[in-house]
């Protein structure tokens, strides 16, 4: 294809796009399209099943029958929203195995909460509340962006998420209103993940590299500082509501803007994550290649006697 | 009957269904692949269900205020009455599917017993975890005939779990004083009957898996009656660590 | 080379009187597998009363390239539809 065909062809998806039309997995792509659509679902789909392990921790310990279920169906949920992931990534022509080894090798990312240890049970709520929280303000808007198999794969994520949020905000009302020692357990949980969870939701808009083609692509309709400020804006009440104190001492809600003005994060922080230096970033990586590792005898396994029974059927019709 | 003796028989069910549901879900996240890491947390799902129902209805019998909660969590050691067999690491997926496999044919032939119970909490219980419990039957099985066929690898590691949990398989078919007085009620199933069958389907499916039947006459034993292997007390730290650090407490 | 499970397409038909509907995918070695994954991933929060699962390879799709050739000549056989014809505002129901 000559270069002025393929920029004809560019300008038309950009006007598919532009008119809400979605783009399916054999229409005609940009490779910036695909290479940035792999990107950000294979990373979505990291963050889901890495995001099982700090949680999943606290399964086995789980204070009541209950809360049990609850959080062992969550996890459950995250795992299948992973799968939903790989298959929509998928049908842009890389392979799960493909995005596991971008993994396992560091080259993917994932989400840099998930590298903050779980301590307490308290912990279990606030990830609920406070990360799933800022998961669905991410996610909602995505369930109309341009790619069809994404956004497909975000209505369902996004359908079996509602009750994610709830289980964790219950966790913390419970806590709260608890015995002391449960209220300043849910405290300190608060303490440790509202700035982390500010952070989740990405780089301030000065810093942030894709928003603007991100944008054209509807893989993003709002900037992460906006993002960030409807989150803040929705939580806070949330929080004072069950008595808890979110800690930032600049936290002041603004009469004239209508929003909470909040204090300065600490990026430092949120970028020495992301190279790697968090609490739990070697944890989650080899607890997820130990896993892969480990189950490798067992897929074999199962490919081995699929191909038998196979051969055996084909030898029975001769 | 006594009212006890049902509460104990129940609870001889009960920590069955709960010890290898917790033993499944640590097992979240760290599937051999997603699939299958859905797969047995539905079963852990499952058995937690039925746990929960059973707990809830020896609650109500004792007559006094004390909850599911009280029972799965608060007590000793020695008076969690589950087979050994269901208690036993997830040592590598091998075992967690013979494990599997093992307890799946013997809790479904239970249930299909349990079904007539005079009790009709019990009996309606029953009919509910029929249901589930054969698809994890189905799911096992299916496993230990992909692992027992699959490749040289899978064959021996499922072996050396067929071969270390057999040991385990004779006693769930013993009889305590509870579950005898129980059964005589018309209450309660006796499982010791269900015997010839159970071993008769384990084969058949162990045969096909091409995998060898152990020939092992000694068996172990002991749960039933409260003596456990040295592997429950840690599980058991893990499931009760909030509950006995944080006693008296809504969660 | 080593063979990873092949993917398999997931139809559920979500009650009884729908059809089967396209419901995503899954990764299995073999047909009874990818039932059994199917089942474990799509419906458990009873989304199904039947599945079906066709290994991916298996589907024969149209090529978006050739949508003029394929689709297009539909458009213009608007006497297929029933508002192409008139009728007198008398008949309500036709």
């Amino acid at each position: 294809m000559s270069e002025k065909e393929i920029k004809n062809l560019e300008e038309i998806f950009e006007q598919r796009i532009a008119r809400d039309e979605k783009i399916e997995p054999k229409d005609w792509m940009p490779e910036k399209y695909r290479k940035t659509h792999i990107r950000q679902i294979s990373q979505h789909a990291h963050s889901e099943i890495v995001g099982m392990l700090p949680e999943g921790n606290w399964i086995s310990r789980a204070p009541s029958l209950r809360r049990k279920v609850a959080l062992l169906a969550k996890v459950q949920d995250e795992a299948g929203h992973g799968l939903y992931l790989y298959s929509a990534c998928e049908t842009l022509g890389i392979s799960r195995e493909e995005l596991y080894e971008q993994l396992h090798t560091g080259k993917a990312k994932y989400s840099s909460i998930f590298n903050y240890p779980t301590l307490t049970w308290a912990d279990i709520g606030a990830i609920g509340w406070l990360v799933d929280g800022a998961a669905i303000i991410n996610q909602v808007p995505l369930c109309s962006t341009s790619y069809g198999p994404y956004a497909r794969a975000m209505i369902r994520v996004c359908k079996e998420e509602s009750f994610h949020q709830r289980q964790g905000y219950e966790i913390m009302m419970t806590l709260a209103k608890g015995t002391p020692e449960q209220k300043e357990m849910a405290q300190d949980a608060l303490n440790r993940w509202w700035w982390p969870s500010l952070m989740m939701l990405g780089p301030t808009d000065a810093e942030s590299v894709h928003t603007e083609q991100s944008m054209k692509w509807k893989l993003k309709r709002k900037t992460n500082d906006e993002l960030r400020q409807q989150f803040i804006d929705q939580t806070v009440p949330q929080a004072d509501l069950i008595g808890l104190t979110v800690p930032d001492s600049k936290l002041k809600w603004n009469e004239e803007t209508k929003h909470y003005d909040f204090g300065e994060i600490d990026w430092d922080e949120f970028w020495q994550v992301v190279k790697g230096h968090g609490p739990c970033n070697e944890e989650r990586l080899s607890a997820r290649v130990d896993a892969w590792n480990e189950g490798e005898w067992v897929r074999d396994a199962a490919m081995a006697y699929a191909d038998k029974q196979q051969k055996n059927k084909i030898k029975k019709a001769i | 009957m006594k009212k006890e003796n049902l509460i104990q028989y129940i609870y001889g069910i009960a920590d069955n269904a709960l010890i290898l549901g917790q033993r499944l879900s640590e097992l979240c996240g760290h599937g051999p692949s997603l699939e299958t890491d859905i797969a047995c947390t539905n079963m852990a799902l499952d058995l937690l269900g039925q746990t929960r129902s059973y707990y809830q209805y020896a609650a109500q019998l004792t007559g006094e205020n004390i909850t599911e909660d009280d029972i799965a969590f608060l007590r000793t050691e020695r008076q969690y009455k589950n087979v050994l067999l269901v208690e036993q690491p997830n040592n590598h997926f091998g075992y967690v599917i013979t494990r599997q496999f093992f307890y799946d044919v013997f809790h479904l032939l239970l249930l299909q017993e349990l079904q007539n119970s005079k009790d009709i909490t019990l009996s309606a219980i029953a009919k509910k975890a029929i249901k589930e419990v054969s698809y994890h039957q189905r799911f096992s099985s299916d496993w230990i005939k992909r692992l027992g066929g699959g490749t040289e690898v899978s064959r021996q590691k499922v072996q050396e779990a067929v071969n270390d949990l057999w040991k385990f398989t004779d006693e769930l078919f013993q009889l305590t004083e509870e579950d005898k007085s129980i059964i005589e009620s018309g209450a309660g199933a006796d499982v010791s009957l269900l015997k010839e069958k159970y071993y008769q389907i384990v084969i058949e499916v162990l045969e096909e898996a091409t995998l060898i039947v152990p020939e092992l006459k000694w068996f172990r034993k002991g749960g039933k009656e409260g003596v456990h292997s040295e592997h429950m007390g840690y599980l058991l730290s893990d499931l009760q660590y909030m509950q006995r650090t944080y006693p008296n407490m809504k969660w | 080379m080593k063979k990873n499970w092949p993917l398999w397409e997931v139809f559920v038909r979500s009650k009884n009187g729908l059809e089967h509907r396209h419901f995503g995918s899954i990764r299995a070695a073999d047909a009874e597998m990818a039932l059994e994954n199917a089942r474990d991933v799509y419906t458990r929060r009873s989304e199904g009363v039947s599945i079906w699962v066709v290994e991916s390879k298996n589907v024969t799709a149209s090529n978006p390239e050739n949508n003029g050739e394929l689709f297009e000549p539909a458009q213009d056989k608007v006497y297929r539809h029933p508002t192409f014809y008139t009728l007198p505002d008398e008949v309500k129901h036709m």
